[in-house]
């Protein structure tokens, strides 16, 4: 068989078993790629530094399981930012599936790193709200009409962090980590835009492009896809060197995401250079 | 009077929410206030018509033996457990007492061991087939697909640290051609160029269906006629 028409032929299960190795083998030589922040995610950071100690911050975790890869590693540096300058954060999600995303950073990430912290007055589960665009906008007339108590059922008028809140105003920026609709969208159509709320957040690769328009007026910053999130763990190291301790998800994945990247670029050209011969040759003739 | 009186709901409801918005307080403020506190109770209502309508579609497939009609089976089977374990708090350590997200819990588990792994692995097999079909359909056959590939290949390695790498070396008054400003700047030019240009159009598509629904022009919401 000659080469353009072995190209032709390539087996679709050579193509998989390439991006299966891809992905597996950088993640057991985990190899480790200088990052830093571009000024999109920078401006997250910056937001983050800026406000004063004890503010309150609504993370609205709207994704997953599927998604979590990418956006896992962004809650996680958030919340390891956040916690580290003093702030208070409330865990949300418009995505009914985002409650368990909910629990596993609640676990995994605040318990087990900030076992000095208390629930209820350092942070908060509330849970999820349907309606999207339609829960913003009645969170932002009033929030306890919405959610009057968070996920383990206390009333929110119990929780010290909670007791005083009245609505989304009352939160010093609102972070979306996005993987569609309802999401870091409608939290600025609904509640950046209409309640001067600064409003930042990230989302999966194939979302951040729609959201990109946003940037700068109506959105402070985004991380986008796991390069994104890469990006929040280099600053957040960078701003706090006791962190470099720890695992940063987003910078070991980089690995699998270059090395697949490089792989799919390679098909790409190899199957142009096949597509160009047969091309050369039906010309000839 | 069957069309009439939703007709009128309708319009009511919208101008109100409409003019609520802009009118910061007074009764109208005050109703718009009203009319975004029942949102909360009509989206439950929602998850009834949801559930409801999943059930009536996949009992008639089953019934009906339609094509494929096991994997029906399977979404009536997840869709009763799940139910019933959430509803009754089946295997909560705190019993009815306990929250329906209580770590240990009956749900908890098949959240954790079903549903996730079922969800990532979905997802991760987008990973081979966008592979094969950039191999096998990505080709410069006209000049609009290879500036796409050309655009789609300077993405790919523009948004990893190997972007850097590659193009790293260039002068600084060459600075940008290397492959991360490339890649910044298609996403914040002509990216946003197009998405803005799309959400104009759709917004602007949302004021008008709105208007035409408010105004009683746009009926198909209420359904047929019989």
């Amino acid at each position: 068989m000659r080469f353009p028409e072995a190209l032709k032929r390539l087996d679709r299960r050579i193509i998989f078993l390439l991006i299966a190795a891809s992905v597996a083998l950088p993640l057991v030589w985990k190899p480790q790629f200088d990052d830093h922040a571009t000024p999109i995610v920078q401006a997250i950071y910056d937001r983050m530094e800026s406000l004063p100690a004890g503010s309150r911050i609504l993370l609205a975790l709207d994704y997953g399981p599927s998604t979590a890869p990418e956006l896992d590693p962004m809650a996680v540096a958030l919340v390891r930012h956040g916690i580290r300058k003093g702030h208070r954060i409330a865990l949300f999600t418009l995505w009914p599936d985002g409650l368990g995303q909910i629990n596993k950073i609640t676990d995994d990430t605040i318990r087990a790193e900030f076992p000095d912290k208390r629930y209820g007055a350092d942070y908060v589960n509330l849970g999820y709200k349907a309606g999207g665009g339609g829960a913003i906008n009645t969170m932002m007339v009033n929030l306890k009409t919405m959610i009057p108590a968070d996920a383990l059922g206390a009333l929110l008028d119990s929780l010290p962090m909670m007791a005083e809140t009245r609505s989304l105003s009352d939160f010093s920026v609102i972070v979306s980590l996005t993987a569609g609709d309802p999401g870091l969208k409608e939290w600025i159509q609904f509640a950046g835009d209409i309640g001067g709320i600064p409003v930042m957040g990230g989302g999966t690769a194939v979302v951040a492009p729609e959201l990109y328009p946003y940037y700068p007026q109506q959105m402070v910053g985004i991380m986008g896809g796991l390069k994104g999130a890469s990006e929040y763990e280099s600053a957040l190291m960078l701003g706090y060197p006791d962190t470099e301790r720890l695992e940063m998800a987003a910078t070991v994945r980089m690995g699998p995401q270059v090395v697949s990247h490089v792989v799919i670029v390679l098909l790409v050209i190899l199957g142009n250079i096949g597509y160009l011969l047969e091309r050369k040759k039906s010309i000839r003739r | 009077m069957r069309r009439n009186i939703p007709l009128i709901i309708t319009f009511i409801t919208g101008m109100v929410l409409i003019l609520g918005y802009f009118v910061t307080r007074g009764p109208l403020h005050t109703l718009y206030e009203s009319f975004s506190d029942y949102f909360a109770i009509i989206t439950v209502f929602a998850f009834i018509l949801g559930g409801g309508n999943l059930i009536k579609v996949h009992l008639r497939r089953i019934a009906n033996r339609a094509k494929d009609w096991r994997y029906s089976m399977v979404t009536m089977v997840g869709f009763t457990v799940t139910l019933i374990v959430g509803m009754f708090k089946i295997g909560a350590p705190g019993g009815w007492g306990a929250a329906v997200v209580e770590p240990e819990s009956w749900l908890q588990f098949i959240f954790d061991g079903i549903f996730t792994p079922l969800a990532a692995t979905m997802f991760a097999l987008l990973a081979f087939f966008v592979a094969s079909a950039s191999y096998r359909a990505f080709r410069a056959r006209t000049k609009e697909a290879t500036i796409l590939l050309v655009a789609a290949c300077i993405i790919l390695l523009g948004r990893t640290p190997i972007g850097g790498w590659l193009t790293g070396w260039l002068p600084p008054e060459l600075s940008f051609l290397d492959l991360p400003n490339l890649a910044n700047w298609i996403m914040a030019w002509p990216n946003t160029a197009g998405q803005r240009a799309i959400m104009i159009g759709i917004a602007l598509g949302v004021v008008a269906t709105s208007l035409r629904i408010i105004f009683g022009i746009e009926r198909n919401y209420l359904g047929r006629d019989e």
